[in-house]
């Protein structure tokens, strides 16, 4: 079953990740007044892609494009193994910071500007991460009276773990947005303008490099949308649609976030974030500790 | 036991030798047969140690009679002689405070043992796992140290013809260190740990005043007062128990069945080793420490010195379990590891962010300590034995690239992959192991912060969760300076001596085996010690499956660059220029601006100064720190008193 | 349409020209226009881009900034001429400093005149650039398959 669930990760992701990015685009064409491209216009994209020539500052971009895409299809699928959440967001770290080192190995003035960026906004989310990981322990340990980090016993307590920490869900989702390079915090790989840096750490990726980036978006985003699931899912049935019904919402927030704010500058969206972070996350931890 | 006393003797007969030996090659064969007999002693003493012992076992040395007396007297003795030395070269140098301290220190000392108020026969000598980890570490990167030192010391003064060379001094210093050490962890009483604290105190400050310019003897001066403060709550601890208590070893203190009577000696020597582990409001000291050469930094911040009050905390764990001490010394570690961690990202010396780095993860470790639960101390063991090895070697790397290119600036390490590939490759290794996903810091952070959410305890959950991140940018951000492939530069011609590089791979070759031994290291060599610290059967701190998944990604980092080598040589890609508007001037390196000049281009890093810089947070973190200490202190002595106070 | 012509992204550059070419090539972008339908990015990146979409004419500052960005470009790519200016130079054509139109010194494949040009002109010539691009795919694959 588990084994099943890794591997439908490692096939599906791509189609589900590339088709919520399809609906992404149309979606936000649709609130642009636009008609938009047809939903199947990111797969249009990537297989252009592969079928480009490579251009190569040198051979170590190739080797941390790599890694980048390896760490995180292994994030995933340790996720939907049901594993160590903690150790699942650590390894999903060393992911980040491998797109890092491709972006400031090839020296271009842009890439290493949005290396960065990029680096600011792992300062900015890591703490909310690691403070997701410790709500869910947390909350299983109130629910339970033995916390745990395991995802499968996580996601089936009696009640959804949102009950508990509703401040670290609104944490999450404030940190998702800059996860997703949406606006007003996309800032290193900068998806609308991209005239202002180039997109930031992907300017020197050309042909199949850039398709395995954008490939390895999709599972990164579909790994984290796993991880909004486990704020709704439990051991009932209705927390399925329940959990189907979040993710929709927020799926469409997320696109109106985008469309409706303006990018914001990096010390901004430090600043909010960590903000966030101590406000929603510590307080609400602080509170299940203390009376739950 | 003869292993012990003989590790303990051998450094200071070394360091007798050294200081009358003048001849460079002389010199070198001695530090390399004294260091290859070190380390042959500590690996045996192990060996013996893993297959006579079940791992779970300790030995006690009752050495008691006519000896012990006159060791007791020799070590008084030695004690008079540092303090008459601190005073001259304090009044030399016209500070008077760390004499003070120093006086004030010994002449109690000497009046408490002068006047037959010790007069308990005990055990001096003690030999446990941690004893045999602590043995391992000082004797292998201790030695190593010293045999990279030779071939340092003779470049450092070619480089630097402005300083006198005082190799004699120095070596001996060295040795005299590693006596000190390998006394301390392996003594029962009180009496001579305090000894060997002091020892260490004082080499410490000695070796940071090497140079004798003015910025090292202040530097220096401020080492000695922090210390000898310590030293000095140490000594009224040892003091306490012994007539207070009637207790002079330090399991016995540990042990008291009475556990509000020890609150006093456990606060003491808490505030003791945090004086050593450099931590907050005490983190100068160790900052300071990096005018010294950089052997001195790397036997400071790795196996000894600081790992000396980490040794004392990780004893006086049991007692600190639930205690205002240990709710001290956990506040203290972990706001210490944030803070430190923040002001890493500010600096750009490489040095100085690895002094940063260390006072950081001491404090993570101090943190677990003060928790003390069986998990933390497991964390703060693994800690201790990645962090000596790693930190060791990167600052052996620094310090081989900055006589290698002059400069130990991490902007200036640009491009290092390029022009020191090897050097470069050790300094990824360390970095990797510091921080990265698979490798022991990390695992250990995990549990750590397992424990820290069990213990409720809100404040250290924030420092380790905003620690991290911050951890994550300093690291990061030197790792991809590193990385980055700058064009058209060639090697630096310049040769690293033999002593060096054999000490460097020996460093890096211990790193993996470390990491990709861990599972055995937690079950065979951190496990029993828990046990052991805990007076448990069996502990074990990681389940089997996570340890798989860890194994696992080990096996991982070193197949993907292989793989990916296959992939790219097998992947037709074409060369091309760096995408700089249309202006790259043909070589990646120079563009052309709106006048039509030539520029050069550069990134550097970010340092986000206006948020962490030192001078912006530190007055307020101090007096967040002594608030935390005074605190606690002022709610152990209401509490001694009856709640008097209150 | 097939592979690459269904994801054309294109790299705008701004040559000698009067901007009024380029006002209209963003133009092509809004909801009025609507190129995204075509799955048409604009991505400000050589490295991203098939189409090189150049407005205003060539000079002897900007000649070899246009060389270097059509030669990081990844193949298969194609150049497409918009407005007089980039066709042949246009009214600056005799100006001290113009070399002429960008055919002086890329292949141009597409040329799509006016002045400025309109935008319902501008996408035809994309999807004709399509069109030219599709061609050149297939001789790459070709070539590559060669190579290989």
């Amino acid at each position: 079953m588990r084994l099943l669930l890794v591997l439908g990760y490692i096939v599906l992701a791509p189609l589900v990740g590339g088709l919520l990015a399809g609906l992404d685009r149309k979606l936000t064409a649709r609130m642009q007044g636009r008609i938009g491209p047809p939903l199947l216009q990111p797969f249009y994209d990537v297989k252009k892609l592969l079928n480009k020539e490579i251009l190569l500052i040198n051979n170590m971009q190739y080797l941390f494009a790599w890694c980048f895409i390896i760490f995180i299809v292994f994030t995933g699928g340790m996720f939907f193994a049901g594993g160590n959440i903690l150790l699942v967001f650590f390894v999903f770290t060393t992911a980040a910071m491998f797109l890092v080192l491709e972006a400031t190995t090839t020296n271009s003035p842009y890439s290493v500007m949005g290396a960065n960026r990029e680096m600011i906004q792992m300062l900015s989310y890591e703490p909310m991460i690691l403070l997701t990981a410790v709500g869910f322990y947390t909350a299983t340990e109130a629910a339970l009276g033995q916390g745990t980090f395991t995802i499968r016993e996580i996601i089936s307590m009696p009640v959804p773990n949102v009950v508990y920490i509703p401040g670290i869900f609104i944490g999450f989702l404030f940190i998702l947005t800059i996860k997703f390079r949406k606006s007003p915090f996309d800032i290193s790989m900068s998806h609308h303008a991209h005239q202002e840096m180039v997109k930031g750490v992907t300017t020197e990726l050309s042909g199949g490099m850039m398709a395995i980036i954008e490939i390895s978006h999709w599972y990164e985003n579909v790994f984290l949308y796993g991880i909004v699931a486990m704020f709704t899912l439990c051991a009932e049935w209705w927390s399925i649609p329940l959990t189907v019904g979040v993710i929709a919402l927020t799926f469409f927030l997320e696109v109106l976030i985008d469309n409706t704010s303006a990018r914001v500058k990096w010390d901004t969206m430090f600043k909010t974030t960590w903000v966030v972070t101590l406000i929603f996350g510590a307080i609400n931890i602080f509170i299940l500790q203390m009376f739950g | 036991m003869d292993y012990i006393v003989f590790l303990i003797l051998f450094p200071f007969l070394a360091a007798a030798v050294l200081a009358f030996v003048k001849n460079n090659t002389v010199r070198k064969v001695v530090v390399y047969t004294s260091c290859g007999l070190i380390m042959a002693a500590a690996v045996a003493f192990a060996f013996w140690h893993f297959t006579e012992m079940d791992g779970y076992e300790h030995i006690l040395y009752l050495w008691t009679g006519e000896e012990t007396h006159i060791i007791d007297h020799i070590m008084l003795g030695a004690e008079f002689l540092m303090m008459i030395m601190i005073i001259i070269l304090g009044i030399k140098n016209k500070k008077f405070f760390a004499p003070f301290l120093s006086v004030v220190g010994t002449g109690l000392m000497a009046w408490f043992e002068l006047s037959g108020r010790v007069n308990i026969e005990t055990n001096n000598l003690y030999s446990d796992q941690l004893t045999v980890i602590m043995f391992l570490l000082i004797g292998l990167v201790g030695s190593l140290i010293c045999i990279y030192a030779v071939g340092y010391m003779k470049d450092y003064h070619n480089h630097h013809t402005e300083f006198k060379d005082r190799r004699t001094f120095f070596f001996p210093m060295l040795f005299v260190f590693l006596g000190a050490m390998f006394g301390l962890v392996a003594s029962s009483n009180l009496m001579w740990i305090y000894f060997f604290w002091e020892v260490t105190s004082v080499a410490s400050f000695l070796l940071i005043g090497y140079t004798r310019t003015k910025e090292a003897m202040n530097n220096a001066f401020r080492a000695l007062w922090m210390n000898l403060l310590g030293g000095l709550a140490f000594g009224i601890a040892v003091m306490y128990s012994i007539s207070k208590l009637n207790v002079i070893t330090i399991q016995n203190l540990v042990d008291y069945v009475d556990q509000s009577a020890i609150v006093i000696p456990i606060l003491l020597l808490s505030f003791a080793a945090l004086t050593k582990t450099a931590q907050l409001p005490f983190s100068k000291w160790l900052l300071g420490a990096m005018v010294a050469p950089t052997p001195t930094s790397a036997l400071l911040h790795s196996a000894t010195m600081v790992k000396a009050g980490v040794y004392l905390l990780i004893r006086l764990s049991p007692a600190l379990y639930n205690t205002t001490a240990g709710m001290m010394v956990a506040l203290i570690g972990g706001f210490t590891f944030l803070i430190a961690s923040m002001l890493a990202i500010t600096v750009s010396d490489g040095k100085k962010v690895l002094a940063y780095s260390t006072i950081s993860n001491l404090g993570l470790i101090v943190a677990c300590t003060g928790v003390a639960t069986e998990e933390t101390v497991w964390a703060a063991i693994l800690l201790l034995i990645f962090h000596a090895v790693s930190k060791s070697m990167m600052f052996q790397a620094v310090g081989a690239i900055e006589n290698a290119t002059g400069s130990r600036d991490i902007e200036d390490m640009h491009g290092l992959i390029m022009s020191l590939p090897l050097l470069a490759f050790i300094m990824v290794i360390g970095i990797a192991g510091m921080f990265l996903a698979p490798f022991g810091m990390l695992i250990s952070k995990w549990a750590a912060l397992k424990a820290f959410v069990d213990a409720h305890n809100i404040i250290l959950i924030l420092s380790i969760a905003f620690g991290s991140a911050t951890t994550m940018l300093y690291w990061t951000k030197w790792l991809a300076k590193i990385l980055a492939c700058k064009a058209h530069s060639t090697k630096v011609d310049y040769k690293t001596s033999p002593g060096q590089w054999f000490s460097l791979i020996g460093h890096a070759l211990m790193m993996i085996a470390l990491c990709l031994s861990l599972p055995y290291l937690s079950r065979i060599v951190v496990e029993p010690v828990i046990a052991q610290v805990y007076r448990v059967a069996h502990v074990s701190v990681l389940t089997p499956e996570d340890l798989i998944i860890v194994v696992v990604m080990l096996v991982m980092i070193f197949v993907i660059p292989f793989l990916s080598r296959v992939i790219v040589k097998h992947t037709k890609s074409t060369p091309n220029l760096e995408y700089m508007a249309g202006i790259n001037q043909g070589d990646n390196r120079t563009f052309e601006d709106s006048f039509g000049h030539i520029k050069y281009n550069f990134l550097s890093n970010w340092y986000l100064t206006d948020y962490f810089g030192e001078d912006k947070i530190w007055k307020p973190v101090v007096a967040v720190a002594v608030g935390i200490m005074v605190v606690c202190a002022g709610l152990v002595i209401s509490a001694v008193s009856g709640g008097g106070l209150l | 349409m097939a592979k690459v012509s269904k994801s054309p992204w294109m790299l705008h550059y701004d040559g000698s020209s009067c901007n009024g070419c380029d006002i209209e090539v963003l133009a092509c972008l809004t909801p009025v226009y609507d190129v995204e339908r075509f799955g048409v990015l604009n991505t400000g990146n050589p490295k991203h881009a098939d189409i090189l979409l150049i407005t205003g004419g060539i000079n002897t500052q900007n000649k070899p900034v246009v060389e270097q960005l059509y030669s990081q470009m990844p193949e298969p790519k194609v150049v497409c001429a918009v407005g007089i200016c980039a066709c042949n130079g246009g009214v600056f054509k005799d100006c001290y400093n113009i070399i002429g139109g960008v055919d002086k010194v890329l292949p141009v494949d597409v040329y799509v005149p006016g002045c400025a040009a309109r935008p319902n002109a501008i996408i035809d010539g994309v999807v004709k650039a399509v069109a030219v691009l599709e061609e050149k795919r297939k001789k790459y694959k070709k070539e590559r398959g060669e190579k290989a």
